[in-house]
């Protein structure tokens, strides 16, 4: 048989001798998990039995940049409704342009869109942190270049990602393949460190070999040889050893969260595309993965024209997907393990522009939901009088809110991941 | 076992293959086509195998002898984003003092448009360049042009003009296996690059680093390797004045600095060009460039991951391949021809030892196979999932490659490629369209009439080396299976070429 003969003449060159190693035959994460996930210290809140106490972080990416002041809106300031004749809400009681905005903090005349029933029903139970006029110094109005800021957390938008460091850093320099999850198409910047880059899938049921839908008898032998995870012989440290091992790693984990989401969640979801996203998300925690840090994002914020309907929609969609998903954490007894945090790469222009849609802007709110934050509108609304070119000044700098959920909440080394030290106003409260 | 006894000692040196003692058969044959190009049919690689080594790598080097899939300025749209003129400007510059919204929407929406127009011509331009991997006649000219693109890395996002893109790409495929001297001479005249490294911010007085930086540390000399700071500050002050206007390179002399400068320890009032060739002059270059091609085309396991041996025969290869580049004043071809005659090339500790890029593995498997190509955006659009998103390397330094490209998650989308040419199925999740061309596999396996036949012709043009046995065994055993099922001829062979496709061992090239 020269095919064993040449297999073996190269096997011996690459080792000098035939050896298996039980070693290689295990997967990375069977092998890492040796090395223990640290819990975060103090994280006793909402611990129950059964339930593990590892915190975790769900990040929203909300995608073409988030009109705020449609989503905060500041409707006790006459400016607002000057510069938004044709989509500006109305106060609380008093509907215009599509509805009146919903109460969330009386004394300085601000309220929430009013499709964002989901979120006010969050803040009314504490669960809602609103942080005003987040941005960053010399704002860039490209969609890409300001995405790239916000996921690398640097001003100049190059490297790594921020996530991608925290998960780098993370188990003593030794991440476990499963700690980011990214649920959608690709990894995102923000998820990919210099060793690390997350598990990605748009969807569950297609993370995986799809060669067998075609032909059912091809499903055993696919399984079996990508199973194997090594062969005798196959050396340790070769690229074949290191590409079994990764596709048995690869198989396990779609396994693994297959069978996570096959099971019907605790509540009912919205139909949107994030509401199952979350759901897959919530799916995940509640099968106990290890993961701390999971990413999801919804499209479609680039409102230039004929804002109001669209963006309504665009609302309705957010809050109440994220309402269903708290809920089936709290119907898990996942709720006080979890923080949610909701970011877009820019808000936009105070002025409505002609098509009544709005243009690139500058700064805008981000959301926090949990168990863990500190409720109601925090930071300082930015004035919609003292503009810069038409545009709104940050009050707090993005990575300061980076800093509060990596710090405070996930208990992290923040100046490993960040670079430096940010102000906030308390964000987490433990 | 016997075998080892004839098995060569790694060469550490450029020395030739002795066929001799090592023949050009056509397992080397195929490593050459995979290497040098993207792989080849069974006729392709006993053409190959017959004609000899030496044939065979001019061939492959000396590829102006094959037919040019000849590139029209025609193919794309030079003026797709066109600049606003200066009265354009003008006015929108008021209208955005005045806060007229709508003339400032006016003009915007101008812009607008032309950038998505650009973003339409950027896919066209993915696409156009994974057609011609696919159909061209000179495969290493298109390997070396991915090679530069991902060592002169640029990202169209930033650039965001698709014909600077087409113009960059064409630069280096007119250099691809030129002199590396000229072509750095031209990238820094190149307007994607300059722009992509702000060096049309740079100007006298107040020079901006990035371009002089990355050639110092990405495209020359290496990180650390023979600079200082000092010389990144002087080769910046050279640089100034290297700008672009429009689609083509302009030096204005306004802005450039010509004061004295000191630049690895001479002094002189140097320009751009001449910084670049004090780089290139240094020994470090050689030895920078003859790893990287060494990376790209011979091996890309870690240097932790193998023996002792392999280490001090690498090193002393690379040193080797240094010194030849030095020798050969830079010009590339020479050089890869002697990289590609090399006994150390062949021997079988460097088979099956790279990792096939996500262009790599695409086009091989429709040039291997001779599948349809099916839609190329979708091709485009798996080579972006699988971590190569073309035009859009993830920063300066370009892809990582090796082992960075395989993940649970893009392995999965590997052999999931590899379904969509060899079925047409649409995995729903990337868009793809649903191809309802057939493969015909009989070329492929003309002549091989049992199971192990077909098995044995399949393994010798899919895999890079030989597999365990065990894997020969399973995939004998399901295709009897399959005929005792009385599945199609068909059907049976397109199934076992998705299962070998499947393979962990298929990622390696």
């Amino acid at each position: 048989m020269t095919d064993i003969n040449a297999y073996s003449r190269r096997v011996f060159i690459r080792q000098g001798a035939l050896l298996a190693s039980f070693a290689a035959t295990l997967p990375h994460f069977i092998q890492q998990s040796a090395f223990g996930m640290l819990a975060p210290d103090g994280s006793t809140l909402g611990s129950r039995p059964g339930v593990p106490d590892e915190r975790i972080m769900v990040v929203v990416q909300l995608s073409g940049g988030n009109d705020g002041l449609n989503s905060v809106i500041p409707y006790g300031q006459p400016e607002y409704h000057n510069a938004r004749p044709g989509i500006g809400i109305g106060e609380p009681g008093k509907p215009k342009n599509g509805g009146a905005a919903l109460q969330l903090d009386q004394a300085n005349g601000i309220g929430l869109h009013p499709n964002l029933t989901g979120f006010k029903e969050l803040h009314d139970a504490g669960s809602l942190c609103v942080v005003a006029g987040v941005g960053y110094p010399n704002p860039n109005r490209s969609h890409f270049a300001s995405m790239d800021i916000w996921q690398s957390g640097r001003p100049e938008g190059k490297g790594t990602g921020w996530l991608g460091r925290y998960v780098d850093a993370s188990c003593n320099g030794n991440p476990s393949a499963d700690m980011a999850v990214a649920v959608g198409r690709t990894a995102p910047l923000a998820m990919t460190g210099a060793k690390s880059t997350p598990i990605a899938f748009e969807s569950a049921d297609l993370f995986r070999w799809l060669g067998a839908d075609k032909n059912g008898a091809m499903d055993k032998e696919y399984q079996a040889m990508v199973r194997a995870g090594s062969l005798p012989g196959v050396e340790p440290g070769s690229q074949e050893s290191f590409l079994m091992r990764t596709a048995l790693d690869a198989q396990l984990t779609s396994d693994r969260i297959r069978a996570a989401v096959s099971k019907k969640p605790l509540v009912a979801y919205p139909g949107s595309a994030l509401a199952k996203q979350l759901q897959t998300v919530a799916a995940m925690i509640r099968d106990g993965m290890k993961t701390r840090v999971y990413y999801v994002s919804m499209g479609g914020f680039d409102t230039h024209a004929n804002q109001p309907g669209g963006h309504a929609n665009l609302m309705r969609q957010l809050g109440d997907a994220i309402l269903a998903f708290q809920k089936d954490l709290a119907a898990q007894g996942n709720d006080g393990r979890v923080m949610t945090m909701c970011f877009s790469e820019f808000g936009r222009r105070v002025r409505q522009n002609a098509s009544n849609g709005t243009d690139h802007g500058t700064a805008g709110p981000m959301f926090l939901i949990g168990a863990g934050v500190q409720p109601g509108l925090q930071g300082k609304y930015p004035s919609l009088t003292d503009l810069d070119g038409g545009d709104l000044k940050f009050t707090t700098d993005f990575r300061g809110v980076y800093q509060e959920v990596l710090g405070k909440w996930m208990k992290a080394d923040t100046q490993s991941v960040l670079g430096g030290e940010y102000a906030v106003p308390g964000l987490v409260r433990a | 076992m016997h075998a080892m006894a004839t098995s060569p000692p790694i060469a550490t040196d450029l020395r030739p293959l002795d066929t001799g003692i090592q023949p050009f058969d056509a397992a080397a044959a195929r490593h050459l086509l995979s290497r040098a190009g993207f792989g080849g049919t069974p006729t392709q690689i006993d053409v190959l195998a017959t004609q000899g080594i030496d044939r065979s790598v001019a061939l492959l080097v000396n590829f102006e002898s094959q037919p040019e899939k000849s590139v029209s300025p025609d193919d794309f749209d030079r003026n797709v984003m066109p600049p606003l003129t200066r009265e354009e400007r003008e006015q929108l510059n008021a209208a955005r003092r005045a806060r007229d919204e709508s003339a400032v929407e006016r003009l915007e929406r101008k812009e607008n448009q032309a950038k998505a127009s650009d973003r339409r011509q950027l896919i066209d331009l993915k696409k156009w360049w994974i057609a011609r991997m696919i159909e061209t006649a000179r495969p290493l000219e298109e390997k070396m042009t991915l090679f530069w693109h991902g060592h002169f890395a640029t990202g169209a996002r930033t650039i965001e003009d698709s014909w600077h893109m087409f113009q960059q790409n064409q630069l280096f495929r007119t250099y691809a296996t030129g002199n590396f001297g000229m072509l750095v001479l031209n990238v820094i005249r190149d307007p994607a690059m300059i722009k992509y490294l702000d060096n049309d911010k740079s100007r006298k007085g107040r020079p901006n680093e990035n371009l002089a930086r990355e050639l110092l540390e990405l495209f020359i000399l290496g990180e650390g390797s023979g600079y200082t700071e000092e010389d990144i500050k002087a080769g910046a002050r050279a640089l100034t004045g290297y700008t672009f206007e429009d689609d083509e390179f302009e030096f204005r002399d306004g802005n450039h600095d010509r004061g004295a400068k000191t630049i690895f320890g001479k002094a002189g009032n140097w320009n751009g060009d001449e910084f670049a060739r004090l780089a290139l002059a240094k020994a470090e270059c050689s030895e920078f460039i003859a790893a990287k091609l060494y990376r790209f085309f011979v091996n890309d396991t870690p240097a932790a991951d193998i023996s002792a041996e392999q280490r001090e025969a690498r090193e002393s290869f690379i040193k080797a391949l240094a010194s030849e580049l030095r020798a050969q004043q830079y010009e590339i071809k020479p050089v890869l021809t002697k990289l590609f005659s090399s006994a150390h090339f062949y021997h079988l500790s460097n088979r099956a030892a790279t990792i096939k890029s996500p262009a790599q593995l695409i086009v091989q498997t429709v040039r291997q196979y001779g599948t349809p190509p099916r839609q190329l955006s979708a091709l485009a659009g798996a080579c972006d999932l699988m971590g190569q998103d073309l035009f859009q390397p993830p920063n300066v330094k370009g892809w990582d490659g090796g082992r960075t490209w395989i993940n649970t998650s893009t392995l999965f989308v590997r052999q999931n490629v590899a379904i969509y040419l060899l079925t047409g199925k649409r995995p729903d999740v990337y868009d793809w369209e649903n191809d309802e061309t057939r493969f015909n596999p009989e070329p492929l396996l003309a002549g091989a009439t049992t199971p192990g036949a077909m098995v044995d012709r399949l393994i010798s043009v899919s895999l890079a080396a030989p597999p365990h046995p065990e894997r020969r065994a399973a995939l004998v055993s399901f295709l009897e299976s399959q005929a005792q099922a009385r599945a199609t001829e068909h059907s049976r062979a397109v199934a076992v070429i998705a299962l070998i496709t499947a393979l962990p061992e298929y990622q390696l090239a």
